[in-house]
């Protein structure tokens, strides 16, 4: 790393340095205005129609791109019934059944201890019963056959996009080509809001669930090549030197050295592609999945809240069980058995079949094998709505002033100071920052990036986008970190929070936005609490990945020189774990981020409704740009933050895995 | 639940010994009619979809997004769209038929209507509604404001995309309100169910044919009639130097679709074109839906059951 070249003491950033910088910036700010409006407000004739070129773009794309022998619109739909067909079958298997040939689909028995045996091979009886319990539970509430053409999408998203990403990390390794190119598309597919690329995926891979695991797959996909380029470049040299020295060849080299070595990180990957697919599931049944997200969207329509949450907590359940499922099987140890029968060394496959067989065959002579009885299903009714009848006639007014007091003085405040700030000093002061933390580059890629967004005159969204984000994450580092600092102590508390983190990361946040705006109104602050609920999810995580890792042995020795409790948190253990918190407060804003889309649901004005339009519109140019807006926010400050938390890093002396040297 | 199920395969078997007799020249392709996220659409398109059914297409349901739909129904991959919005999606279809692979078959029958309303027991904070210059009063236009507005009321207009120049109006009548955009139609109905349970002030933007008026007591406010010159020209109407200075338009509910359905499956466009259903009972199957927790299909086979001759009359021409 570069770090490594700075001299041992690390300069502190210049306090003088950036204190001129700051004043210039706030003086420029305040009295700018009469000197130099156009700095203020972007003069419209400065400003570039990027959405009319793309839309063209796009529309050529669409209707003349070809490659000689076909064109680029028929690829994709060569791509679409090639996707189309696997999901078909398997949609047919869980869910709709042959209806042409007039046979049922599998049965819920059939299905669920399917799941289970295949839980017990991973994870033995704990975690057979798990799955059962969640297999349970989506039949209990009702909603089987939607969970199962949503785990219809799943099945097929899920494993292309780890074979799919693990391809190109591997690529990308091999190649420092590849790498340099992917990096930042790899940075666009995870910061552009997926509504912003909808319009466009629908007109080439046509309506319906393909279009959906296609968007499914561009959001899902990134971390696993992530993990596997970094995986990859950590495998320890005397492995690769050995598999050299044998005499692999190159496909020898990376399926039977590299990848197996890298095994438990690839594991994580795939575990992120299966969490970030089931997060898709809202988005995915607006354009056509069907499915579970549709069930959470119609009941909300109809503010039906129980309804809501009950599907909800069944995507909920559905992750759980696939997550834990998934873990497992990364954790299992393959030795082959040798010797014996077929049936013999596949005991849970041959149980697996004869289980499916024969519920199948019951069900066609039972319905109650077959469907799951509506008698025997469960609902919450109306419960929850009475719940929040009671809460809004009881507390509204309490609430009323707190959400009051909060807007009038704090985010309209920030809001409005925001928005009036001029767009050249944004720029300049961006590109200082960057200077200062890392150095030339960087400075031009977070100045340009700035003048690029004011370019395209939506600013003022855009200054609404970091207000609404940086009191939101201002909110999620300050309830997170504290959280996760008494999470990180007590491990009967942690074991808690995970279920309760777990649960706001897949619980889609319309099921709790639509009672926050029963209580809130409509406008900035509900959207504020439903950021604040999602990003809060990374914030605990790394603050608890952080103090976890301090080395024992450093707590010890503060010990030993009478430290109290405090003062090992304060001065020993947080100051280690800061890079992390750091790392924490990035994920934290690229959470923040991407809620966007959600919170255009409740009114904003930001960025996320411009995209929303733009959807709404089926303007493919507008709501690329907007996206691309996001993005660039995104971009600029995760490149900061990563810049100061390596500097702090080597300030600490932990360059580079250097925590055991100090 | 299985019972119809089964029932379903046996339909699919006899739609397909059934279907080469019935129309030689017909495609058995399946016709793809787009569902939304709105009860009302849903009954609509199940109920053209059973009984294009029941003439012995085959017919497939494909959740779409209302706006962005126009993509699919221009290339051909959705075929019919039961409920397209004069008041909300005029300009997409208009956008859409232009190209000429889209067509409109006609009307619904269903009118939308869509204006400013109010719970009933605003009438007695605010004595001179439902006419409008009652809003101009500064203590009625307090009645309905929150602390953020006062003294102004608040308004809740509907998402931003759905138009309706509600900014526009406000300024050209003069009236002392402050317009808030919901973002969903969900959330401007979490508002209008939190304000009624607390018998707390609200305006908001309510449209029917929906389960909301029919749940909650209330009214429209009635503003100078609409005219397309109001909205086009300034010099019309009350305020002579700016538009917009009367109420919305009540619109038509249009049917349209992909521009080859009529070449395909020529029979189920003339049924298509042919489907017609009133106001009244689309607002009885909606309250049945959303308020007695009947199931969409349950509906819609009672509706069948009991208007047969009607819905024969659309596939036998």
């Amino acid at each position: 790393m570069a770090d490594a070249a700075l001299p041992a003491p690390i300069p502190r950033p210049k306090g003088l340095v950036w204190l001129l910088a700051i004043s210039a910036f706030l003086v420029f700010s305040t009295w700018g205005a009469s000197l130099a409006p156009w700095a203020f407000e972007m003069p419209r004739a400065w400003q570039v129609p990027f959405a009319e070129t793309l839309s063209r773009f796009v529309k050529w794309l669409l209707n003349d791109a070809s490659f000689g022998l076909f064109t680029f619109a028929e690829l994709t739909r060569f791509i679409a019934a090639i996707l189309d067909a696997p999901y078909r079958l398997v949609l047919a298997f869980l869910s709709s059944g042959s209806p042409e040939a007039g046979l049922p689909p599998m049965s819920w028995i059939g299905v669920t201890g399917l799941a289970a045996i295949a839980g017990h091979r991973a994870g033995g009886a704990p975690l057979a019963l798990l799955i059962a319990v969640c297999f349970g539970f989506i039949a209990v509430f009702g909603r089987w056959e939607s969970a199962m053409v949503t785990l219809a999408s799943i099945v097929i998203a899920v494993p292309i996009g780890i074979a799919g990403g693990l391809a190109i990390g591997i690529l990308a390794h091999r190649s420092r080509f590849i790498a340099r190119a992917i990096i930042p598309v790899l940075d666009l597919m995870q910061t552009v809001p997926v509504f912003a690329y909808l319009v466009p995926i629908l007109i080439l891979f046509g309506f319906g669930p393909v279009a959906a695991i296609v968007a499914t797959l561009i959001y899902a996909m990134p971390p696993m090549i992530r993990v596997t380029m970094l995986a990859l470049s950590r495998v320890p040299a005397e492995i690769v030197d050995l598999g050299r020295m044998v005499g692999c060849s190159e496909p020898q080299m990376t399926w039977r050295v590299m990848v197996p070595a890298a095994k438990d990180a690839l594991m994580l990957g795939a575990n992120q592609v299966i969490m970030l697919s089931l997060n898709m599931v809202i988005i995915a049944s607006m354009i056509g999945a069907g499915g579970l997200g549709f069930d959470v969207l119609s009941a909300l329509r109809r503010l039906d809240f129980g309804a809501g949450l009950e599907a909800g907590l069944c995507i909920v359940a559905l992750a759980i069980a696939l997550d834990r499922l998934s873990q497992a099987f990364a954790g299992l140890k393959v030795n082959p058995a040798t010797g014996g029968t077929w049936l013999s060394r596949h005991p849970h496959l041959f149980a697996g079949l004869c289980l499916l067989t024969l519920t199948y065959l019951a069900g066609l002579v039972w319905p109650w094998v077959e469907t799951f009885p509506v008698a025997w299903e469960y609902t919450t009714g109306d419960f929850w709505s009475r719940v929040m009848r009671e809460i809004n006639v009881t507390y509204f007014d309490a609430l009323e002033a707190i959400k009051t007091t909060l807007l009038l003085n704090l985010m309209i405040p920030v809001k409005r100071f925001l928005i009036d700030l001029p767009w050249l000093g944004v720029a300049a002061l961006l590109a200082f920052a960057g200077l200062q933390l890392s150095g030339p580059r960087l400075a031009l890629l977070t100045g340009s990036l700035t003048v690029l967004i004011a370019l395209t005159g939506l600013w003022e969204q855009a200054m609404t986008t970091v207000y609404l984000c940086g009191v939101s994450v201002m909110f999620a580092m300050l309830i997170g970190v504290p959280i996760g600092i008494a999470a990180a102590e007590r491990n009967w508390l942690w074991v808690g929070t995970r279920t309760v983190i777990d649960t706001l990361q897949t619980l889609p946040s319309f099921v709790y936005l639509m009672p926050a705006v029963m209580l809130f109104r409509v406008g900035d602050f509900t959207a504020m609490l439903a950021v604040v609920a999602y990003s809060v999810v990374p914030a605990i995580r790394y603050t608890v990945l952080g103090l976890r890792g301090v080395d024992s042995g450093l707590v010890e020795a503060g010990r030993a020189m009478g430290c109290t409790e405090g003062q090992i948190l304060r001065r020993i253990k947080l100051k280690l774990a800061l890079p992390e918190i750091m790392l924490g407060l990035n994920q934290t804003i690229m959470f923040a981020l991407s809620m966007l889309v959600i919170t255009a649901l409740v009114g904003t004005r930001d960025l996320g409704q411009e995209v929303y339009i733009a959807l709404t519109k089926a303007n493919a140019g507008a709501g690329l740009v907007s996206g691309l807006c996001v993005a660039f926010i995104a971009i600029i400050a995760d490149r900061l933050i990563q810049a100061s938390a390596a500097r702090m890093r080597a300030g600490l002396g932990l360059a580079d895995g250097g925590r055991h040297e100090s | 639940m299985t019972m119809k199920r089964k029932a379903h395969y046996l339909l699919g078997v006899a739609a397909i010994c059934a279907a080469l007799p019935a129309g030689a020249q017909e495609s058995t392709d399946p016709i793809r009619l787009t569902l939304h996220d709105w009860t009302g659409q849903l009954i609509t398109t199940e109920l053209m979809g059973e009984v294009l059914k029941a003439a012995n297409y085959n017919v497939e349901y494909v959740q779409a997004d209302y706006l962005a739909q126009f993509a699919g129904l221009e290339t051909g991959d959705l075929h019919v769209a039961m409920e397209m919005w004069e008041t909300t999606g005029r300009e997409a279809m208009d956008a859409a038929t232009a190209t000429g692979k889209v067509v409109v078959f006609g009307p619904t029958g269903m009118k939308a209507k869509e204006e400013w309303w109010y719970p009933i027991y605003m009438k007695d904070r605010c004595p001179g509604l439902p006419n409008w210059e009652a809003l101009l009063e500064p203590a009625c236009a307090e009645a309905f404001s929150i602390p953020e507005t006062a003294p102004k009321g608040r308004y809740l207009g509907g998402p931003v995309t759905w138009g309706g120049f509600d900014d526009e109006r406000v300024d050209a009548l003069g009236l002392p309100f402050e317009v808030i955009h919901a973002g969903t139609d969900a959330a401007l109905f979490a508002e209008l169910e939190s304000a009624v349970q607390r018998e707390a002030p609200i305006m908001l933007w309510v449209y029917a044919p929906h389960w909301a008026p029919a749940k909650y007591e209330g009214e429209w406010v009635e503003f100078p009639e609409y005219s397309s010159e109001c909205y086009n020209d300034p010099s019309t109407g009350i305020n002579p130097d700016l538009a917009y200075d009367c109420g919305k338009p009540f619109g038509e509910i249009w049917k349209v679709g992909w521009a080859g359905v009529a070449d395909k499956w020529p029979g189920a466009a003339k049924a298509i074109e042919a489907f017609t259903i009133d106001n009244d009972d689309m607002g009885a199957m909606i309250t049945k839906v959303d308020l007695e927790g009947s199931t969409v299909s349950d509906v819609v086979a009672a509706w069948m059951a009991a208007n047969e001759a009607t819905w024969q009359g659309w596939i036998s021409q």
